[in-house]
């Protein structure tokens, strides 16, 4: 199984409630994911990057990392650690960062690098994950979260939801790649890092590499469902887009809702119900193979 | 809320628990339904065995009004996977759209989506009716056996995919026909049965000679020997 949830917003009256919206999504989504959970929150552009790390033997000693990034690169970090993980700001370059801590900081997870976003995961309860990362009090202007039944790879903080490998650029998956271990080997030789053994993260790696190489959101998607074999509704998020897709023979489970105010997706109506102005908005079920796109200039 | 044996009442899941709604519609022997606030609940209203009339006033989850039997359920909004799943008789109506596997496996009774059904609608049907005011999805009718799928709108691939004795009938077109589904005459006899089916359906002045007929060409019923090597 796995939930999906996703909340992009059209307007910036709700800015201030997008944690508290997105909290109340994923916990209607608690029954199809109690292994674990995670969401991305993107707010506004930071003039530096930053980064957000796991530690997930919570022994990681992150200003003495933030130290080594600092020199490694000659830029200030200064590094807010919040439970597990620390989010990490450079005025370095963020991919940079990112490669380097791959490289030489084996003890911690790079979560996401990126200007507006910021992501935290767990394992456990849902509701008690978001909590820990004070989901319900961010602001922002889009949101994506995932709770998880694993099938693929192991129940960790690392292989939870979502996953982020390019800048800015996350994805959620409810389903199974079967191609996944083919295409990570062909993303290295094209220069791709990955942390997990995870399908999903592929799938992320993929869109980030696509991107990278000058496609649009939507086109990358595109590709992505001739170069994907296996089940899947993907919930999509950049800086300043949000993407719905799900496979050519619809396995897994969608909805989407827009009013004027917001575009909502979910595995089920349930966690959209209680959004406010549901009952004006536009209802549908997303189409097997189509690209569902929302963007604003980033 | 205590459950006790009611008629006619108006049951609110923003205040009642789903168990207690379901538990008063089973105990309820006839009588009027409402129920508020469905908020995309799943498994409500299955299992009715009595001649009740139910109305929910929103969007419900899966598995609405599955294995129903005499019941009059309508869904005031849209349903998701498995609306009527293996539905016995009765009537279960959808006013919006319907998710996947609508109807599947269903005995009899009659299925109204007056929206659109997404993928798989009435597969492995087993003598139910559904008629879909929209349009359905692909593999719609997968392993039919018995029972009637009309669709006024249009067909996704793969209709009828290995289909036994069910008939289907489309008034618009149909993306691709599945394996040993293929399109068969109009007789008097299906403008019949469809005029019926129409009418009860709510879809009266709608005219059965604008639809196509398909059905199974039973090539794929014994197995043949010429295959065995493939095994």
């Amino acid at each position: 199984m796995c939930g999906i949830v996703g909340l992009y917003l059209k307007s910036e009256a709700l800015a201030g409630d997008l944690g508290r919206l997105t909290a109340l999504m994923l916990h209607e989504m608690r029954g199809r994911g109690p292994d674990s959970a995670g969401f991305a929150v993107y707010g506004a552009p930071e003039p530096g990057a930053k980064l957000v790390l796991l530690s997930e033997t919570r022994d990681a000693d992150w200003s003495a990392i933030a130290r080594r990034l600092e020199a490694a690169q000659g830029a200030a970090v200064e590094v807010a650690p919040i439970d597990d993980h620390a989010v990490l700001r450079t005025e370095g370059d963020g991919q940079a960062a990112r490669d380097w801590l791959i490289a030489n900081a084996p003890e911690v997870t790079v979560l996401s690098v990126g200007r507006s976003i910021e992501l935290f995961k767990g394992i456990g309860d849902p509701d008690a994950v978001a909590e820990r990362f004070g989901l319900p009090a961010r602001t922002g202007t889009h949101a994506i979260a995932h709770t998880r039944m694993a099938t693929e790879s192991a129940v960790t903080t690392a292989g939870s939801h979502p996953f982020s490998t390019g800048a800015d650029t996350c994805l959620v998956h409810n389903g199974s790649l079967s191609n996944h271990n083919g295409l990570r080997r062909r993303l290295e030789a094209n220069g791709e890092r990955f942390q997990t053994e995870n399908d999903s993260e592929v799938a992320a790696g993929y869109l980030a590499w696509r991107m990278r190489g000058g496609d649009s959101l939507s086109d990358a998607v595109g590709a992505a469902l001739k170069d994907l074999d296996g089940f899947y509704t993907f919930a999509i998020g950049t800086a300043g887009g949000f993407a719905v897709v799900r496979d050519p023979i619809a396995c897994k489970p969608a909805v989407l809702a827009e009013t004027d105010d917001w575009v909502a997706m979910s595995s089920e109506f349930r966690a959209i119900a209680k959004l406010p102005g549901v009952g004006h908005a536009r209802i549908w079920e997303p189409k097997p193979a189509e690209i569902y796109s929302w963007s604003r200039a980033a | 809320m205590t459950v006790a044996t009611l008629r006619n009442s108006v049951l609110d899941l923003a205040t009642a628990s789903l168990r207690d709604v379901n538990r008063t519609l089973h105990l309820a022997e006839a009588g009027s339904f409402e129920v508020m606030h469905p908020n995309g609940a799943h498994a409500l209203a299955c299992g009715l065995d009595a001649p009740l009339d139910v109305t929910v006033r929103g969007h419900v989850g899966y598995y609405c009004g599955g294995m129903n039997k005499a019941a009059s359920i309508t869904v005031d909004g849209n349903a998701g996977t498995g609306l009527a799943e293996n539905i016995m008789s009765g009537t279960v109506r959808v006013t919006g759209d319907a998710s996947q596997s609508a109807g599947a496996s269903g005995h009899g009774g009659l299925v109204v989506i007056e929206g659109d059904a997404s993928a798989r609608c009435g597969i492995s049907m087993k003598g139910v009716d559904i008629v879909v005011g929209g349009s359905v999805g692909h593999m719609s009718a997968f392993m039919a056996q018995a029972g009637s799928l009309v669709v006024l709108g249009d067909a996704g691939d793969a209709l009828g995919d290995s289909i036994y004795e069910a008939r289907l009938y489309v008034r618009g077109t149909v993306a691709s026909l599945g394996a040993d589904c293929v399109e068969k005459p109009m007789r008097d006899e299906h403008l019949a049965a469809l005029r019926v089916l129409l009418d009860r359906a709510g879809y009266a002045g709608v005219d059965p000679a604008a639809f196509r007929r398909y059905g199974s060409a039973r090539r794929l019923y014994h197995f043949k020997v010429d295959n065995v090597g493939a095994y």
